[in-house]
């Protein structure tokens, strides 16, 4: 059967201001097929997507539909075409039932929720979705609203689908199940297109690929015919050795002890509940879980920004061997102290950095009060802003360039950098690789190996089992806000973190089953 | 099938585009054109209201400002400057507490309770106490009562997270409320204080308004200093560009709140001084005549930056003088005049779009065939 194009671009380009998001791009997705859109973040994957699916308008070039133009302006118009689109952020309606949601904003005359419902049972069992559509939106797990927006487009026809970062969210189970669902859909005749920059998922789903460089077109691929590293040297444009160093730990001795703290939000919801553990020095830990299962708490809780119920944090100096109470201490209380604890935060410009101040400035966030005079001192941080973008080849106009101008990689790389400046013991990172292209995310590596093979304490909370397997040296598994598990980094796989991941929510339901 | 759906039709006619930040001087040239052609716009009004000649009008507007300062007559030039040093003083109060984006809508209120005070020190102690020592008093007083009614809201502000903006708007009502009250009181049951003799500023060089143009000229270097190189400027602007970064640094987020509303409020309470003390030498509830607001975008205007509020007030200034001397000619009243400015500031704010964004017009593709 010869091949039926579902959707063409012919030299689509778009420009935001100086910076041209895509340009020139012709592709063609057919019918029946999975194809992925590959590309490092700011490659412009996201912005074409968005031009397919009406939020943008392309500044030059075409989209064919079924071979006719067609002219979307608007995501009324996408629909009309049978393009449906599945953002990395949901948008539903939390206090409404995944009907409710599904239906929400059709305008088919009618409003029959039972017979809306018996509609999206028969739409799930064809495809072999679980979901249960009288649910409530905020009962529902990531994986299940991601069910929800899915088969939001199909309730509305699309056959068409495009799908930005689905795994992003996933368990490695609930993207195996996603992908099934997926394939069922291709062998239906749709057209799916997946954004992403995992390769070992390009290579697993999709049957070609399309690798998009700094907004340009690269060329598409049969996945068949492909392997990692040339999937990697097209979307880099160069050769790169994608193996991350180990070393043993050298020394390892205790440093930081979190005996059993509990953290209870400002909605009365336990985020932490009663977690020990220990961090050594000349060691990574790594720590896994699924989002928002009280990660940034558990961070927060160690820095002082949150208040504990129980619990203690013990830090134990490496020279004197003094063991200090952390618990209690604003940030600022616990640097007066002696302990240098750096912190990189999981929002980098909301809560590392001020996004409006320049290189300079934000050196002084650390920095400021240090002495007593009612003044600034700016030159020691000039002398640091421009060490940092020397060392760490920050790409910026100048030290006075305000940070949010600066690409992703560059951003994290002055706060990184400002971070390790301050000669750390424990250094506690998250997500730090999040956004970044390859070539930042290993320098991001290599910057937490060498704060290990000096002796710091390194927590790591990150997303991709991959690289957590790859770096760390023992790996600590959440879920709910409990610890699940904690795994040796040498010997743990993917599937069994996975499982553990999702350990305590799966005892939760069983419990109340 | 898809609906085909015409092409003419659908596509937009244009769209906005965000512009990459221009050069300064691009930024600015766009500004002074804007004030330009609003200036140009306020002539031809003037134009068409009082039927003079476009020429006729902004000497008329010269003359509003100026005098005969050429004949060698410089009152009406102090009284300009005079003008300029009360709205410029109150919009450096708000400053610091915008900076925080802590949006300070009370400085009216605040100048208000300042004068308040000054005034009860003129009346109640000015034959008590000798000459220096009054005005220190009164200097003291005022302070305290503009800091009093700032920091209200912020004490509410930190430790309840009410809105600001309401918070501070509705304790000017109550400021009005009490000025009124203290004036039906000591006014004998009319609507006036009669002016007080003690406790005025002293004029230097047979000129009145010297010592509130060099004190607000003094507090201009002052908030530009305090704002770009102290601590505390930094730790204002690093809570007003994100609370979480405060915290995460550990800077006190509530401390810095109620610290720096007082001092918005004091630098509203020395106003509220240099309106009693330094020109009216009396009170009524319109002493601070809505430049408590004029204030807020004088603050914005100038960007934060105590220079640029400099120049920006000297314009609007000069039109609100200006603008009524043509209305006095043509015996229209003094709404006129704020209209006209109204004008002008609406249009300097509606340029910072055209530095922001761009207009992209339709553009006509070639048919791929």
């Amino acid at each position: 059967m010869a091949k039926q194009p579902a959707i063409e671009l012919k030299n689509i380009t778009k420009v935001f201001g100086k910076v041209v998001a895509n340009k020139d791009i012709n592709l063609t997705a057919y019918r029946g097929e999975i194809l992925s859109i590959l590309g490092e973040n700011g490659s412009g994957k996201t912005t074409l997507m968005n031009m397919i699916s009406g939020i943008y308008f392309p500044d030059a070039g075409q989209i064919f539909i079924d071979e006719q133009e067609a002219v979307i302006a608007s995501p009324k118009d996408a629909f009309a075409y049978k393009i449906g689109m599945i953002h990395q952020h949901f948008k539903l309606v939390d206090v409404f039932t995944a009907t409710e949601n599904i239906v929400l904003g059709l305008n088919d005359g009618k409003y029959n929720l039972k017979a809306s419902t018996a509609r999206i049972k028969a739409i799930s069992e064809q495809y072999g979705f679980d979901l249960d559509p009288e649910k409530k939106i905020y009962t529902m797990s990531v994986s299940e609203k991601q069910t929800v927006e899915i088969i939001k487009v199909l309730y509305r026809g699309a056959d068409i689908l495009i799908l930005d970062e689905p795994t992003a969210v996933l368990t490695p189970q609930e993207t195996d199940k996603l992908f099934q669902i997926l394939r069922r859909m291709r062998d239906d005749g749709k057209c799916i297109i997946i954004i992403t920059h995992k390769l070992h998922e390009v290579l697993s789903l999709s049957d070609r690929v399309a690798v998009l460089r700094k907004g340009e077109y690269v060329g598409t691929v049969n996945t068949a015919e492909t392997s990692e590293s040339e999937l990697t040297e097209m979307m880099v444009g160069k050769k790169i050795s994608l193996n991350i160093q180990r070393d043993d730990p050298i020394d390892p001795k205790d440093r930081l002890m979190v005996k059993g703290i509990t953290c209870v939000d400002r909605m009365g919801a336990t985020v932490l509940d009663d977690i020990s553990f220990t961090a050594r020095s000349g060691e990574i830990l790594g720590i896994a879980g699924i989002a928002g299962s009280g990660q940034r708490e558990l961070l927060e809780s160690i820095a002082g920004l949150q208040h504990l119920s129980a619990g203690e944090v013990l830090y134990q100096d490496p020279k004197t061997g003094e063991i200090e109470n952390l618990r209690d201490k604003t940030p600022m209380q616990v640097r007066n102290m002696g302990v240098r604890l750096s912190f990189v935060p999981e929002d980098r410009l909301g809560m590392g950095l001020v996004g409006n101040m320049d290189i300079v400035d934000n050196m002084m966030l650390r920095s400021y009060s240090k002495g007593h005079s009612a003044f600034l001192e700016r030159k020691a941080p000039k002398n640091l802003a421009n060490q940092i973008i020397d060392d760490l080849e920050v790409v910026t106009p100048s030290a006075a360039t305000p940070v949010r101008r600066l690409s992703g990689g560059n951003v994290q790389k002055v706060l990184v950098g400002r971070e390790i400046s301050a000669s750390p013991t424990v250094l506690m990172v998250a997500y730090p690789v999040r956004g970044l292209d390859i070539n930042s995310s290993y320098m991001i590596y290599n910057l937490l190996n060498e704060q290990k093979a000096k002796g710091v304490a390194v927590v790591f909370v990150g997303e991709d089992l991959d690289v957590l397997i790859e770096l760390c040296d023992r790996i600590m598994v959440i879920g709910s806000g409990k610890i699940t598990g904690m795994v040796d980094g040498r010997t743990a796989t993917k599937e069994e973190i996975g499982l553990l991941m999702t350990k305590n929510t799966n005892e939760k339901e069983e419990n109340h089953g | 099938m898809a609906k085909v759906v015409t092409k003419s039709a659908r596509e937009p006619m244009f769209h906005v585009a965000k512009r990459d930040d221009l050069p300064w001087w691009q930024a600015w040239g766009i500004r002074v054109i804007t004030i330009l052609i609003s200036f140009l716009l306020v002539g031809l009004l003037c134009v068409v209201v009082t039927g003079q000649s476009f020429g006729e009008s902004f000497e008329m507007m010269y003359s509003g400002v100026f005098g005969r300062l050429f004949q060698g007559h410089t009152t009406m030039l102090w009284k300009y400057l005079q003008e300029i040093a009360i709205l410029l003083s109150l919009a450096l109060a708000l400053t610091p507490a915008f900076k925080m984006k802590f949006w300070n809508c009370g400085a009216e209120g605040q100048a208000l309770m300042g004068g308040l005070a000054s005034i009860i020190c003129m009346i109640e102690l000015g034959d008590k106490l000798s000459y220096p020592v009054l005005l220190a008093v009164i200097a003291v007083t005022s302070i305290i009562a503009g800091a009093i009614w700032g920091v209200i809201p912020a004490i509410f502000k930190a430790f309840f997270n009410t809105n600001e903006t309401l918070f501070t708007l509705m304790m000017n009502y109550i400021a009005t409320q009490i000025i009124a009250y203290y004036v039906y009181i000591k006014g004998g049951g009319s609507n006036v204080i009669n002016p007080v003799e003690a406790g005025n500023f002293p004029s230097v060089a047979g000129n009145d308004y010297f010592v509130n143009i060099v004190v607000v000229t003094v507090i201009t270097v002052l908030m530009y200093i305090y704002l770009k190189y102290s601590k505390q400027g930094y730790e204002i602007a690093v809570v007003g560009e994100s609370q979480n970064t405060a915290r995460y640094i550990g800077v006190n987020v509530k401390k810095v709140i109620i610290r720096t509303m007082i001092i918005s409020g004091a630098l509203c309470g020395v106003t509220g001084m240099l309106l009693v003390a330094g020109k009216d030498h009396s009170i009524n509830i319109n002493s601070v005549g809505g430049q408590g607001f004029t204030a807020i975008l004088m603050s914005w205007l100038g960007q934060f930056n105590p220079f640029i509020m400099v120049i920006m007030t000297a314009i609007v200034v000069f039109l609100r003088l200006g603008v009524a001397k043509v209305a006095d000619t043509a015996l229209l009243n003094s709404s006129f005049s704020e209209i006209m400015v109204g004008i002008v500031i609406l249009m300097l704010v509606g340029c910072e779009f055209f530095i922001h964004y761009t207009i992209k017009f339709k553009q006509k593709k070639g048919v791929v065939a």
